[in-house]
């Protein structure tokens, strides 16, 4: 068998990590991370959040979910869903990004 | 010598393993890969949502924020520990499966399903707040139209929507088909997994699984987590967005 | 000595997938792939002959620069309908569901998918999604085009929408689960030895199919879901009136429907790779080139969609990388078309009809592409768009392309599929028909599109008529073409030649059992020491004498 049993153990560490990342994100937001460089702006809070719950989702993936211990046909699989998400997003803001960009003038 | 393996290995077959599969060990794998395939086209379907959620919060985002505010952040976040607590006795039910404690196995199952109907429940419980608000967006529900009662200045009525700067109604209204149609589909999902799980709860009592043979619990574990996931996502996305801006 | 009498093939059987059970019940609840791929098989033409007479009533519509036949609502209804059966009812499922179901687990070794339940569920569902959408045309039809364009979709069409949508939604998921166990056979069910690079290309093109109908497929699913969501609810998703943006649609509508034309024609370019290489009896050019073509097919085509946004809102910017992408996507193809046309270079060709299937192929699905960079520039397209020059141009794909890719593999694979030959000199002569008939109907188009004709109206101004006169000839040409192999195909269920388990004489691992094949597919599990496309002596390309053989030889 080449499978990996997980121990109890570990599963108890990352239900604890999870937990703790959930009261982090609801402290974080109620604090305002907008800061002001110069002429710019940087509002944080969301690449916070969302810097949260992917570390989550991470901790998911790999311990609950066996990824870590997994052959590399799963990782390719789990990295191929995430880089179709990224086409689908990236282009469709290239998109709307690049709008106001040119006017013609009408 | 050339031997054809199937010949050989039908003898002492485990009872569970299908006729067009070598071995147990193709069989598992052959599931945990199916299972991940699925998944794949999980993230594509809600990335389609997620999508339509960023463009729309870049667009309005003072209107995203009022909207946001209005969701009860208290039943949102006791929801992501039910839910991060049912994806570990999820786990565990996975562990005790492949060690053969079987006794643990079913209570871990049982609370797993317990906590998912918690989930679900609560989760109603905020529909049931949201309909009372008027905030069910569009003709969705037959007499009762989108149209919450807006808060005016000092107004601190919890049930009024309280919109923020260059916020309107209109794109509060964005906001909350989203939000039913995001939150929509994961509980749907919720409730495919609960059914998922009272399957394996009725065959772990029949004792059908065992360290050789504990696929199907492996399989609808990572269902389960992967909706766990999706949570995850949306708790921050939907009920926090806007937070920072209330004091 | 006993071991070799376990080896013993036992004697040449008549036991095979068809007879082995009988009666609707063992059709109706079976697992077997090949059962299954004849259910589908059934289902795609029902569908096909559905959707080729609604093409029969647009072109006697368009007979005459006049709407005398249809009315504009009614025209509106007949080619919508035309296009979603087509494409989601025949095209989508064609060879994937057919020809793949049935050789994808024989051409690798395996018993059978390795989802077995999964995929009969698949049938289901494609027929209940197909019960719904002939429901939805029954009970008034459908006009927003296939594309289901808002906001004229969610607002301001008084047909059947929702009911469609909801049928093509139904049907996704089966051409998802397709998708999905392909993709977990072919990863976990090759017999001992079948390694990746000795994969016939046929596989490779289906692995890479399968990965577009699982990243895709779920992303129309959803917009479909919103689409009716928004019809419904009138909540303003798509609706610019309350601040919803239409073009987000378009966005995620073709982020799918443009991949899915890679799903209809991947699989016949898995076909014509290896009737190309079969019956020219010599090893493809550049195998390693073909099979990781079909991958880059299947990636760069999910980059390419913006395409068909060039006249809308989009931005210029994102105009110009979508058009140097879609110019990209030429690349993989013609990678594909030079190494079948080396292939040929001073190889023994046979002009069997499956043969002949493929040549046209390569001739068509190079105008197809070719016309498609017209289409990739920015500038062009802005004149050609919307016009008859589209509609050419992806019936050269998705006709010339697909269909005759299928249509060469039905007969390729016919011997191995029903254990009988079909008629050769029919099947010449209906090759040729439905060639002349194809090319017939489709380049006047090509002139009346370039010279102005917008698609997609009952009438039109009468300069155009020379153009449509001659393109509803080639289609009545075609037409009665299409009915020739399916007269034949059926009659030879039972009256052609019996077919031997190899009639071609070919080394793949589908040949090497008998005709039609048992219900497990090979005696033996097969041990595969041969390289793709190798040919041998007849009597060494048999695995059960090769077993013989090796053990008197031990």
């Amino acid at each position: 068998m080449s499978e990996h049993i997980v121990p109890v153990k570990v599963y108890i560490t990352i239900f604890l990590v999870l937990l703790a990342g959930t009261l982090l994100t609801v402290l974080a937001a109620f604090h305002d991370f907008t800061y002001h460089l110069g002429s710019r702006t940087f509002a944080l809070n969301t690449p916070i959040a969302l810097a949260i719950a992917v570390t989550k989702a991470t901790f998911v993936v790999l311990y609950f979910m066996h990824v870590r211990y997994s052959t590399r046909l799963v990782w390719v699989i789990v990295t191929s869903a995430l880089f179709w998400l990224v086409i689908l997003f990236a282009l469709t803001f290239a998109d709307y990004w690049t709008r106001g960009w040119f006017s013609i003038g009408w | 010598m050339i031997e054809s393996p199937a010949a050989t290995e039908h003898i002492q077959a485990h009872p569970a393993l299908q006729h067009h599969f070598e071995n147990m060990e193709q069989q598992r794998e052959a599931g945990t890969l199916g299972m991940w395939v699925f998944l794949v086209t999980e993230i594509m379907f809600f990335g389609g949502m997620f999508l339509a959620y960023t463009l729309y919060r870049s667009k309005f985002p003072a209107d995203f924020a009022s909207a946001s505010n209005h969701l009860d952040i208290t039943l949102g976040a006791v929801n992501t520990g039910v839910l991060i607590l049912s994806s570990f006795t999820m786990a565990t039910a996975v562990w005790s499966t492949q060690v053969g404690k079987r006794q643990t196995q079913i209570l871990c199952l049982v609370l797993t399903l317990l906590l998912g109907l918690t989930f679900l429940g609560i989760k109603a419980v905020e529909y049931y707040d949201k309909y009372e608000d008027a905030l069910v967006p569009g003709q969705l529900i037959p007499g009762r139209p989108f149209g919450p009662e807006v808060a005016q200045e000092g107004d601190h009525d919890r049930h009024k929507l309280h919109l923020l700067p260059g916020a309107t109604v209109e794109h509060v209204q964005m906001f909350y088909w989203i939000y039913f149609a995001m939150t929509g589909m994961h509980a749907l999902h919720m409730v495919i997994g609960a059914g998922l799980i009272t399957f394996l709860i009725i065959f772990s009592v029949k004792g059908r699984y065992d360290p050789e043979y504990h696929s199907p619990v492996e399989v609808i574990g990572l269902y389960w987590h992967f909706v766990d996931i999706i949570w995850i996502f949306l708790f921050p996305l939907l009920y926090l967005l806007g937070r920072h801006f209330e004091h | 000595m006993r071991a070799i009498e376990a080896f013993e093939p036992p004697p040449p059987s008549k036991v095979n997938y068809i007879n082995a059970q009988y009666g609707l019940k063992s059709w109706l609840l079976t697992k077997d792939h090949k059962r299954i791929a004849l259910l589908y098989l059934g289902s795609i033409t029902f569908f096909f002959f559905i959707g080729g007479l609604y093409a029969l009533m647009i072109r006697l519509e368009l007979l005459t620069p006049q709407g005398d036949l249809l009315q504009s609502t009614t025209y509106n209804k007949v080619f919508t309908q035309h296009g979603i059966i087509m494409i989601f009812f025949f095209l989508i499922p064609s060879i994937p569901a057919t020809l793949g179901n049935f050789l994808v687990p024989m051409m690798i070794g395996a018993k059978d998918l390795a989802f077995p339940r999964v995929n009969l569920l698949s049938w289901y569902i494609y027929m209940l999604g197909g019960v719904i959408t002939i429901y939805a045309l029954l009970a008034g039809g459908v006009d927003t085009g296939w594309t289901f364009y808002t906001p004229f979709s969610t607002t301001f069409s008084n047909s059947y929408v929702v009911a469609t949508g909801l049928g093509i939604f139904v049907n996704g998921f089966s051409s998802i689960l397709t998708g999905l166990n392909f993709i977990v056979t072919i990863h976990t069910m090759r017999a001992p030895g079948m390694t990746w690079f000795r994969l016939p290309l046929f596989i490779w093109s289906h692995y890479a199919t399968s990965l577009i109908m699982i990243l895709g497929t779920p992303v129309v699913a959803i917009t479909i879901l919103l689409l009716a969501f928004e019809r419904v609810a009138r909540v303003g998703i798509f609706d610019p009136a309350l601040g919803g943006d239409p073009i987000l649609f378009q966005h995620l509508f073709w982020f799918y429907s443009h991949p899915a034309v890679y799903i209809m024609v991947l699989p016949s370019m898995g076909v014509v790779s290896e009737l190309i290489a079969n019956f020219s009896r010599k090893n493809i050019f550049g195998y390693k080139f073909v099979a990781f073509s079909s991958l880059a097919i299947a990636v760069f085509g999910f980059l390419v969609w913006g395409h068909h946004l060039f006249v809308t809102s989009q931005s210029v910017y994102a105009g110009m990388i979508f058009s140097f992408l879609s110019f990209a996507v030429a690349i993989p193809s013609a990678i594909k078309v030079f190494n079948w046309t080396a292939t040929l270079f001073k190889s023994s060709i046979s002009y069997d009809t499956p043969m002949l299937y493929a040549l046209g192929f390569i001739g068509l699905f190079t105008i197809g592409g070719m016309t498609g960079l017209f289409l990739a520039s920015l500038a062009t397209d802005v004149h050609l768009s919307d016009t008859y020059f589209v509609v050419a141009h992806f019936h050269y794909i998705m006709v010339g392309g697909a269909l005759m890719g299928y249509l060469g593999g039905l007969h390729y694979w016919w011997p191995k599929i029903s254990g009988r030959m079909y008629p050769e000199g029919w099947g010449r002569f209906a090759a040729l028909v439905i060639f002349v008939g194809f090319n017939l109907t489709f380049l006047p188009q090509f002139v009346a599109g370039y010279l102005g004709m917008p698609r997609r109206y009952h009438a039109y101004p009468p300069e155009f008529q020379v153009f449509n006169v001659l393109s509803t000839a080639g289609a009545s040409i075609l037409g009665f073409g299409m009915l020739i192999p399916a007269i034949y195909l059926v009659w030879s269920m039972r009256y052609g030649k019996h077919a031997e388990a190899n009639p071609w004489h070919l080394p793949g691992l589908e040949w090497r059992t008998q005709s039609p094949p048992p219900t497990e597919n090979f005696e033996h599990t097969p041990i595969v020491d041969w390289e793709a496309y190798e040919f041998a002596p007849p009597e060494e390309m048999e695995v059960v004498g090769r077993f013989r053989r090796e053990l008197e030889t031990a």
